[in-house]
């Protein structure tokens, strides 16, 4: 069983898209919506949803107004100024990290579990997919990327399912390195903008960093074409595989409106592109199928 | 004052619009880009004069000759960052969110304090803009603290304009919290349109004054201004999706220097948030 994630620093430049694609193009696998922020892949495989569960990471503190003698230990204590002057703790400033609740001198603060959200598993017309609903404003999102994964981990190996395929969140921080960690590959996809070259070299420095072999390939590549062939050269001096690029396609908007993978909605040129991305990653990943 | 510039989704138009309402406003302008996993605010903005500071949050330094193995440390650490491991204590300080509990619970001093390198913060200058951004240290998973860094050079001596994250968890959080308005980025398309209620969410649950903008507002379908009048919320900008556009914003040109005949568009969009917080204000 083998796994890729796919990433792309900047966010918007088609990630979903062309997951979504490749679910449609895969055989054999379990696909995982690691964008448990905004988690959007569910708009296209339009999963009916089999098992939830609630998410629980961590703890959050509260005081009990009946038992707390505004001592002022707590205040004093919290270095994320969690507690107000009239000791109520604010669910979302606080860390969760238990300071309060060890040093209180009568004992006056709970530390109860801290619910998220909740995670899926689904069917969908693509096969199983596992997903997640973070709540607005939690934390722990690098947690529950990991939990997702490791579900995903359970269910292929039960099912002999030999693909694992990982829709991963924007950005280099603690849900992205939650989805990189031990894959067997990323694929960054990125656009020809300099927005694009920046959060580009910085999402593979994270890859190289957590030592995941990686891919690249470019979407929109023709809206401007010298920056396209900066990014090949950058793969090319980087030991990055430079896996295709994607023309500009109106396809793309107008299936996801479908709630389609670009590869079922139409046979034109991006979606071209996809396919022959897919042949090619997937010749690295997944070898043996 | 400030406006703080967020979205559920990432790349439908933050950046664009922070930096061009930052351009376009007379007056002096603080610009903080808070999105310190992927800065881009510098790319359009070409501050000169930088000036850089390394921020690190504190982390238990462990004195194995003092420590009498009470594995109290271990016990009061939620994150796994202290834990005792027979007769040694073993520190992991990636996992630490600096909350100093080992250290004041140690009653043989023997835990002390070390840095973490979070990333660095950057000041420059570009015309009337006073700029900041944070950029996260490759490999470093907590974004929070970086950003409430930046976010103390805030001032009320002049307008304060926010660059958040996409998202709506703890990163983003920390950069919208106290705005006094924010402004929602979308694009009119179902990915769009089912991360902008997210947004509006969270908006609404951190009771923060919000309007829309709709980036590249002929692409799509109009679900999202049926869903906006539905919901109440005002459009306060709309931008098409123009080839010119894209293009210079490919090569980190400011629209407003690409289309000076936007700038009104951003004055225009200004005076309306400005207005709009008086009205709450009131």
């Amino acid at each position: 069983m083998k796994e890729l994630t796919i990433i792309s620093g900047k966010g918007g430049t088609g990630k979903t898209s062309l997951t979504a694609s490749f679910a449609a193009l895969a055989e054999n696998k379990i696909m995982v919506d690691a964008d448990v922020d905004a988690a959007d892949m569910d708009l296209i495989l339009i999963p009916s949803v089999q098992h939830e569960e609630e998410f629980k990471g961590g703890h959050y503190a509260v005081i009990r107004k009946d038992l707390c003698t505004e001592c002022g230990e707590c205040r004093e204590r919290c270095q994320f100024d969690a507690i107000s002057e009239d000791y109520v703790i604010d669910k979302i400033d606080c860390e969760g990290c238990g300071v309060c609740v060890h040093f209180c001198p009568v004992d006056a603060i709970e530390f109860p579990q801290r619910a998220c959200g909740k995670w899926y598993i689904s069917d969908t017309r693509h096969g199983p997919m596992i997903h997640a609903k973070l709540g607005i404003a939690e934390e722990n999102s690098g947690l529950l990327v990991s939990l997702l994964r490791q579900k995903a981990r359970e269910m292929a190996e039960q099912d002999a399912l030999d693909k694992i395929i990982v829709d991963g969140p924007p950005g280099i921080g603690c849900p992205v390195i939650a989805s990189v960690a031990n894959s067997n590959g990323v694929l960054i996809i990125t656009e020809p903008t300099l927005s694009g070259t920046h959060d580009m070299e910085r999402v593979h420095q994270l890859a190289e960093f957590l030592n995941v072999p990686t891919m690249l390939c470019i979407n929109k590549y023709d809206l401007n074409p010298g920056i396209s062939e900066n990014m090949q050269q950058y793969a090319k001096s980087h030991n990055i595989r430079f896996v295709g690029a994607i023309p500009y396609d109106r396809d793309m908007t107008k299936a996801m409106v479908e709630q389609k993978a670009l590869v079922e909605y139409s046979d034109g040129t991006a979606a071209q592109a996809v396919k022959s991305i897919w042949e090619k990653v997937s010749s690295v990943v997944f070898p043996n199928n | 004052m400030v406006i703080a510039v967020a979205s559920g989704k990432g790349g439908t138009g933050k950046t664009t619009i922070a930096t061009n309402l930052a351009a376009s406003v007379d007056g002096n302008v603080r610009y903080l880009d808070c999105d310190v996993e992927e800065p881009n605010a510098h790319i359009f903005l070409k501050p000169t004069d930088l000036e850089s500071e390394t921020v690190t949050l504190p982390i238990p330094e462990v004195d194995q000759s003092k420590c009498n193995l009470c594995g109290v440390c271990d016990e009061l650490c939620q994150f796994s960052a202290i834990t005792l491991m027979g007769d040694y204590v073993m520190t992991f300080p990636e996992m630490c969110h600096g909350c100093k509990g080992c250290m004041m619970a140690c009653p043989t001093g023997a835990i002390s304090e070390a840095r973490r390198e979070l990333g660095v913060m950057e000041k420059g200058q570009s015309g009337h803009i006073e700029f900041y951004h944070g950029s996260l240290r490759v490999g470093e998973a907590m974004s929070p603290p970086l950003i409430e860094h930046v976010k103390e050079q805030i001032g009320a001596d002049m307008l304060n304009i926010i660059d958040a994250p996409p998202g709506t968890s703890c990163p983003v959080i920390a950069a919208i919290k106290a705005a006094d308005f924010l402004l929602l980025v979308t694009e009119p398309t179902p990915f769009g349109l089912n991360d902008l209620k997210l947004a509006v969410e969270t908006a609404r649950l951190m009771r923060i004054p919000f309007g829309i903008v709709i980036n590249r507002s002929d692409v799509g379908d109009g679900r999202t201004a049926e869903y906006a009048e539905a919901e109440n919320i005002p459009i306060l900008m709309e931008i098409p999706d123009k080839r010119k556009i894209a293009e210079a914003y490919s090569n980190g040109i400011l629209m407003v220097e690409a289309l000076p005949e936007m700038k009104e568009k951003f004055q225009a969009l200004y005076q309306n948030v400005l207005s709009r917080i008086t009205e709450t204000n009131n």
